[in-house]
């Protein structure tokens, strides 16, 4: 398997060979990755908040898509956003497409995370909150989201994990992350166990790295005992 | 009419569904009073207090603190609910101390008393923190300040409950059993604090079991029934002269624990 000479048709030659795009397909998949967390965190805190609080008619509409994005396929969404939109007349470049539809993907896991989250926090503490006369988004701000967001580390940092591994379905749209770069070097030198072994461990540390922030955030945060 | 009354209540009646819990409680809290609420449990103490803090709206009747009605405006002889703006000054103005405790677990002990100051009151943070410190030390914390909730007892915890509740400078403060979630042994040192508070002038409003706190520090003890208020008057009255039997035999389950 891998052979540590350094010949053509080796892994690590035509690694080096395939260096430049491996190091582009490394960093397709880091910021889109990072950018659909980044979005997915805003929007879906934001949504679980109309979950757990918003005007009826509100909380239905959020309540309606949680559910909807939640039952369907990524790759649906990936493949709608991309070519059903632009039956529309909406052309989105394939990367930002994919964006797009793994952030919708990410929002309403996280939605429904903080939601569980916010609802799992005392209803003592939204009562303190009030007693001392803070308004519902001082509330919100000041007492509960810190704990409900808290609460929800480990699994955000699990729909984190779900994106990074997602983003490999950008490939099928041509949008050259990771594994198409991969795809791509294999079909020129047959290396598939290498590359497809060397694709996999860079998924491996990527994850490793986020779950690694993942606790040390949580250590961070660890006076939030009950 | 004195003017010195701070609460009044009128006819105050609360249902939760089909069940009265306030039948038209009156009631009235003068300025540097302490005045206890007693009655067995689902009599309505806890409700009651929630109604004055807003936490729950009351159906009927009326909560005036200083003549202005708590929750609601009349306008052309109907009742408008305040903005959730107004509702929360109406708040700041009252202060409550729960069972529970209900400290911020993400915030030391002196985070917990500035978060008031700072954001409803708008004090910069160097007087918060002045008036933090002052404050858990008067509860005998300064110690403290920096712990986190969890890093409490439970008396603790319930002392700088207070002293969050008292360093807003509310014009009332309300007690709900604060000495009931702790252990006997840490139930003193929350009643000394309340004391040392009912003695420099404040407000109060207490529910409690701790009769013999209730007949030292009350200046009007309220004896609630089934979500009436069945006797009311000086404690000496209270307690030394029962009216109704359902009062006596409350007060018999505490009995040996003073003379009567
Ligand atoms: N949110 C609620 N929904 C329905 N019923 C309630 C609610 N809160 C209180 N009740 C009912 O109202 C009645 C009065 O309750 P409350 O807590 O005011 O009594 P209490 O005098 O404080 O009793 P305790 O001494 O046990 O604290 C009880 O029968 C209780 O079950
Ligand atoms: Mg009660």
């Amino acid at each position: 398997m891998l052979d540590f000479s350094f010949a053509p048709g080796t892994f690590w030659f035509e690694a080096w060979v395939a260096r430049f795009s491996l190091l582009n397909g490394l960093w397709v998949t880091m910021s889109a990755s990072a950018l659909t967390i980044l979005f997915a965190t805003l929007f879906g805190v934001a949504m679980g908040v109309a979950l757990a609080y918003g005007w009826w008619w509100l909380r239905l509409l959020a309540r309606i898509y949680v559910d909807f994005m939640r039952g369907i396929p990524i790759l649906v969404l990936i493949l709608f956003t991309y070519y059903g939109l632009s039956l529309f007349g909406i052309n989105l470049p394939a990367y930002w497409a994919g964006v797009i539809a793994l952030s919708a993907f990410a929002t309403a896991h996280i939605a429904e995370t903080l939601r569980g989250a916010v609802e799992s926090v005392p209803a003592g503490q939204m009562e303190a909150g009030k007693a001392i006369g803070l308004r519902f988004s001082q509330r919100l701000r000041y007492v509960i989201l810190p704990q409900a967001l808290r609460r929800m580390l480990p699994p955000w940092v699990n729909t984190g994990l779900e994106v990074v591994k997602g983003t490999t379905l950008l490939s099928i749209i041509g949008v050259v992350e990771l594994l198409l770069t991969n795809q791509q070097i294999v079909a020129r030198n047959y290396l598939i166990v290498d590359f497809y072994l060397f694709a996999g461990l860079l998924y491996l540390m990527i994850n490793a790295t986020i779950a690694w922030l993942g606790a040390r955030l949580e250590r961070r945060f660890s006076y939030l005992r009950y | 009419m004195a003017d010195d009354v701070l609460l009044r209540a009128r006819g105050v009646r609360k249902s939760f569904g089909a069940v009265e819990v306030l039948k038209g409680i009156d009631l009235e809290v003068r300025q540097g009073q302490v005045v206890s609420l007693i009655g067995a449990s689902g009599s309505g103490k806890t409700t009651f207090l929630r109604c004055v803090n807003l936490l729950e709206e009351h159906d009927g009747g009326e909560i005036l603190l200083d003549g202005e009605p708590v929750g609601y405006r009349t306008e052309g002889g109907r009742r408008r609910r305040l903005s959730e703006t107004a509702i929360s000054a109406q708040r700041a103005r009252i202060g409550m101390v729960f069972q529970q405790f209900n400290l911020f677990p993400h915030l030391t002990a002196e985070e917990n008393v500035m978060l008031g100051l700072t954001k409803v009151l708008n004090k910069p943070k160097a007087e918060a923190r002045e008036i933090a410190t002052h404050w858990l030390s008067r509860v005998g914390l300064a110690e403290r300040r920096g712990h986190y909730p969890y890093q409490l007892s439970g008396g603790q915890q319930q002392r700088v409950a207070i002293a969050r509740a008292v360093a807003m400078e509310p014009r009332l403060l309300l007690f709900d059993e604060v000495t009931s979630a702790l252990d006997p042994e840490l139930v003193s040192e929350v009643l000394g604090v309340m004391q040392g508070l009912a003695e420099s002038g404040m407000t109060m409003l207490v529910v409690s079991h701790e009769m013999l706190f209730v007949r030292e520090v009350s200046h009007h003890v309220v004896f609630m029934d089934q979500g009436r208020v069945a006797q009311a008057g000086p404690p000496e009255a209270v307690f030394g002269n029962p009216e109704s039997e359902r009062l006596r035999s409350f007060l018999g389950r505490f009995h040996g624990m003073f003379g009567i």
